[in-house]
């Protein structure tokens, strides 16, 4: 690390008084707003020092007017924009798990503790850039601050830096805040995984399936939790509203499948065993079948909708957590 | 809403915007801009506007640099330079025009607008009316929303320009400070290129038939002056200009400047003091009042009693005089300076010659002779016009013999050139007569219009005599003014006849105002800074102690401005008041809010939290839930609320 870089890295930490995760509400006082000119703002400077030697150089009493006229514009942006970021209050918002290697999206609510509106904020994490185009008064937005996730497990949001220019992109206020979040990363689901272990584990009366999963096998009431690619939409618009059936496949019904670490070659490393899992439990989630997870010293027991997957998936990606 | 950012090239609106800040920029400086040039900035502008509006794709990039070419060559032909302030301006226009089409990023879109700022500048080298300064105004208030309009692409034109007007109201405290208090330099840092001081009209360094009247049509204000005292009689208010020594049969010319070996005149008691506020004139000359007795430092009186500067008068200056109307100059002149001021071609006009020997011979005296000369021109029917018939190459025989018609500089120059040939050291004065007191400031307005000449003759004795010929001729000139010396019909200026009265009275007040902007904005200087301070209480304040000051009034400004931009704290509802200051009770007490959680919920877990209170919490948020929720009619259950969450105990 550089001097320069480590300074720099110092006066972050300066910035965020030291605690980071902070707890939340955050309100960025006054004391935790910073300004300095932008590049436009020193090109802006010069401008004006060249128009004062100008307006002296011949007597131009009137040049004198515009130039300290622009001087005062100059203060009047430092004022906007930090009034523009002042005492604005972050809270944490939501927040879902990705699986490895996507972006999380932390949602980062802003709110407004002001009358007057605010414009073009950006919060930057570090990875990319989101801007928040306005917040109205005494009101709050949810903006996301996108961070890439590299490995499964918690991922904590890092130091947000919030900035804007506005209103005349002269001056950059910005300001730092660390809030206390975090999100759940999944492992990444493997691309080449084996297939479904079929019959692995304890078949409760597992029937033949002459033409695999896919033969229809009637309707049920559609229940929250059915993956959304076996709802039968083409009857929905005969039932009363808001009612929907779900297609039931062979094979689907009474077999449960066990997707069980110790089934996996022996020779796989943890990770490379946890991503087949989870790709596992995606598949059968999207086959809508019912299943179970056998981790070391964890045992789920088989189930099925969406909540099932989410406790399967989560327990794949807290897995060895001290 | 919040979107991931995308790279910000300009739009549409904010070109347009752009289009309208460097139209509110160049617009003012057109009229010193030549017609050609202008013609192609207005189009270049405009049709970036258009092909943005129609969404037409921009000209291929050859045709830009063609203009670009084809633009600097036409300036550098018609300014037959391309250094220097006047081809300078024009070339700023002409990229200003063409940078519009280069305009791709919000860098470059800043830079438009840094460019635009320079252009506004550049029009005070030709004018600093109030006008301009509003024209000033309107144009920075558009660069500003368009600063706005490149941070905000969607922002609607009217708020943009709302908030453009509020923070340069903002800065006006600021410009006011830094304008009043910034150290000022007086005269140039480095020379100025020579085209500085052009198109500046009034007196020149000679005189020939025709060259005063021309100037007498001219109403522009050739300087003001503002008395100490009491204002001198109307017959002494002769301001010296340059002192023509040298005829060679046509024009008269100023002599070598010498420097003069009295240091002034005496004072003699009726001494008058006063301020002139000269407009520029391209010369080195300053105007005074006969016979300068104290003069600026860094000028100096001449042999011929002129006040001359050291460097030519380029902007407008402000100067104190002391003057001795009455006082007798040159008792003792040198020999070369009497030659000098019997100077004369040696032919022609040899009628005049006659006429001067012919009056030599009957008058007793220099004085008798001047007066013979006088009374002969009051005698014969001579008449005062502005519009003399031209002149031969004999110019004062034709006058004296046989036109007879002329202005102030043919009799002078008629004057002059008999008493000569009659061997009577004499010299052509020039400058102004008289001037207009405006009731208003009580400030003396002289224009070009009051120019005038006339004669001095040298007595044994006596030293240098004013005589004004004209006077004989025309008395109510140096009495009055032109118009009442010159026939009804002459083509005097409009304002200067005396019908139209309430006009006049409208133009003294508007020249009070605009003398007022020009003694106090524009002639704002270094003097009247110290002079300002002085009043204020500071004893001798120097750059530091203005840089002090400036600094501290400037914090002080900042804060102030800072505490009412970021405190300007709506009303909050008290209702909503009383519940804050409850939930912060609760966080006191170690409690952790949820800002998704309503009273209800919030009074569940908080009576959980805090068993001992819970009772009171319960009412307190039932309270609050249903003075906000329900139906409340009067204002007694807030009453209650605030005394509860006030006996709340932490």
């Amino acid at each position: 690390m550089s001097p320069i870089a480590r300074l720099v890295e110092a006066f972050r930490r300066w910035g965020v008084r030291g605690r980071a995760p902070e707890p939340v509400p955050i309100l960025l006082t006054q004391r935790r707003v910073y300004v300095l000119p932008t590049k436009a703002g020193l090109a802006y400077a010069l401008t004006l020092i060249v128009m004062l030697v100008g307006a002296i150089n011949y007597t131009l009493s009137l040049g004198h007017v515009l130039v300290f006229l622009l001087c005062g514009l100059g203060v009047a942006a430092i004022l906007g924009s930090f009034r523009n970021l002042a005492h604005l209050s972050i809270l944490p918002s939501r927040c879902e798990a990705v699986f490895a290697g996507q972006d999380a999206r932390f949602g980062l609510m802003l709110h407004n503790t002001r009358h007057h509106r605010r414009y073009r904020i950006r919060l930057d994490g570090g990875e990319g850039v989101s801007v928040v185009d306005e917040i109205p008064g005494d009101d709050g937005i949810e903006a996301p601050v996108l961070i890439k996730s590299r490995k499964r497990g918690w991922l904590a949001l890092p130091r947000v830096t919030l900035e804007t220019v506005y209103p005349l992109g002269l001056v950059r206020a910005w300001a730092y805040a660390a809030p206390a979040m975090r999100c759940l990363v999944y492992p990444s689901p493997a691309s080449e995984a084996p297939p479904l272990p079929e019959g692995s584990g304890q078949q409760q009366g597992r029937q033949q399936r002459p033409g695999g999963d896919d033969d229809f096998a009637g309707l049920r009431p559609h229940r929250p939790g059915d993956p959304l690619a076996h709802v039968d939409w083409k009857s929905a618009a005969r039932l009363p509203d808001g009612a929907l059936n779900t297609k039931q496949f062979a094979g689907e019904s009474g077999e449960t499948l066990w997707l069980d670490w110790q089934a996996l070659p022996a020779a796989l490393d943890i990770e490379a065993r946890l991503s087949i899992l989870t790709r596992w439990a995606l598949d059968a989630h999207t086959a809508g079948l019912h299943f179970g997870l056998r981790l070391p010293g964890k045992e789920l027991p088989p189930g099925d909708g969406e909540a099932h997957l989410h406790l399967c998936l989560e327990a794949l990606a807290r897995h060895g957590e001290a | 809403m919040a979107k991931p950012e995308a790279a910000p090239p300009v739009t549409q609106r904010q070109t347009v915007w752009l289009a309208a800040t460097a139209l509110g920029a160049f617009l003012p400086l057109a009229p010193w801009l030549p017609g050609w040039l202008n013609a192609l900035c207005l189009t270049g502008i405009v049709w970036r506007g258009w092909l943005l509006w129609r969404r037409i794709p921009l000209p291929p990039g050859w045709l830009l640099n063609l203009l670009a070419v084809a633009g600097i060559a036409g300036i550098g032909l018609h300014f037959r330079n391309l250094f220097g302030k006047d081809p300078g301006v024009a070339m700023l226009a002409l990229f200003l025009a063409l940078k519009l089409f280069e305009t791709r990023t919000l860098r470059d879109a800043t830079g438009v607008v840094l460019l635009c700022f320079f252009l506004i500048l550049s029009q005070f080298f030709y004018t600093q009316s109030i006008a301009t300064a509003a024209l000033m105004l309107v144009s920075v208030t558009l660069a500003t929303s368009t600063l706005i309009a490149l941070q905000r692409e969607d922002v609607a034109p009217r708020a943009a320009l709302r908030l453009g007007g509020s923070l340069l109201l903002q800065a006006l405290p600021f410009m006011l400070l830094l304008f009043l208090l910034f150290p000022r330099v007086s005269g140039p840092l480095w020379g100025l290129p020579a085209d500085a001081g052009r198109g500046l009209s009034g007196l020149s360094d000679n005189m020939s038939p025709g060259s005063i009247s021309n100037l007498s049509l001219s109403e522009a204000i050739a300087f003001r002056a503002r008395f100490d005292g009491k204002l001198p009689n109307k017959g002494e208010l002769y301001w010296r200009g340059p002192v023509l020594n040298n005829f060679d049969g046509r024009t008269w010319r100023m002599g070598p400047p010498r420097k003069n070996a009295a240091d002034g005149v005496a004072d003699k008691g009726d001494a008058v003091q006063y301020e002139i506020t000269l407009e520029p004139h391209n010369q080195p000359w300053l105007l005074a009042l006969d016979y300068p007795q104290r003069w600026p430092a860094d000028a100096l009186l001449t042999s011929t009693w002129q006040v001359v500067a050291q460097k030519v008068v380029r902007s407008r200056q402000r100067y104190t005089l002391r003057s001795v109307p009455s006082a007798r100059i040159g008792l003792e002149e040198p020999a070369y300076a009497k030659r000098e001021a019997l100077q004369l071609p040696s032919t022609g006009n040899p009628r005049s010659r006659e006429l001067a020997q012919a009056l030599r011979a009957r008058s007793p005296n220099d004085l008798a002779l001047a007066n013979a000369f006088l009374g002969r021109i009051r005698e014969q029917n001579f008449v005062y016009t502005l519009t003399p018939p031209l002149l031969g190459v004999d110019t004062v025989d034709e006058f004296l013999f046989d036109t007879r018609r002329g202005f102030c500089e043919h009799y002078a120059a008629a004057f002059v050139f008999v008493m000569r040939a009659a061997g009577v050291p004499a010299r052509v004065v020039t400058g102004y007569q008289g001037g207009e007191l405006n009731p208003v400031d009580g400030y003396l307005t002289v224009r070009q219009s009051d120019a005038h000449a006339w004669a001095e003759i040298w007595l044994a004795g006596e030293g240098w005599r004013r005589v004004d010929p004209t006077a004989a001729i025309a008395p109510a000139r140096v009495e009055n003014n032109l118009a009442a010396a010159v026939p009804r019909g002459d083509p005097i200026a409009l304002l200067a006849r005396p019908e139209l009265d309430w006009l006049r009275s409208a133009r003294y007040r508007w020249e009070a105002v605009s003398n007022a902007w020009n003694q106090w904005v524009l002639g704002y200087d270094n003097q009247r800074q110290m002079a300002l301070l002085q009043r204020l209480g500071l004893e001798s304040p120097d750059w530091r102690t203005l840089g002090a000051l400036m600094a501290g009034l400037g914090g002080t400004l900042m804060l102030a401005l800072a505490a009412w931009t970021l405190n300007q704290r709506q009303r909050i509802d008290p209702l909503l008041r009383q519940w804050r200051r409850f939930e912060s009770k609760l966080v006191r007490a170690g409690f952790v809010l949820h800002p998704w959680e309503g009273p209800r919920d919030l009074a569940a877990r908080a009576a959980q939290a805090l068993p001992r209170q819970s009772e009171e919490i319960a009412a307190i948020c039932d309270l609050y839930a249903a003075m906000r929720y329900g139906r409340v009619i009067d204002d007694q259950p807030l009453d209650e609320l605030t005394r509860r969450i006030a006996a709340f105990a932490r």
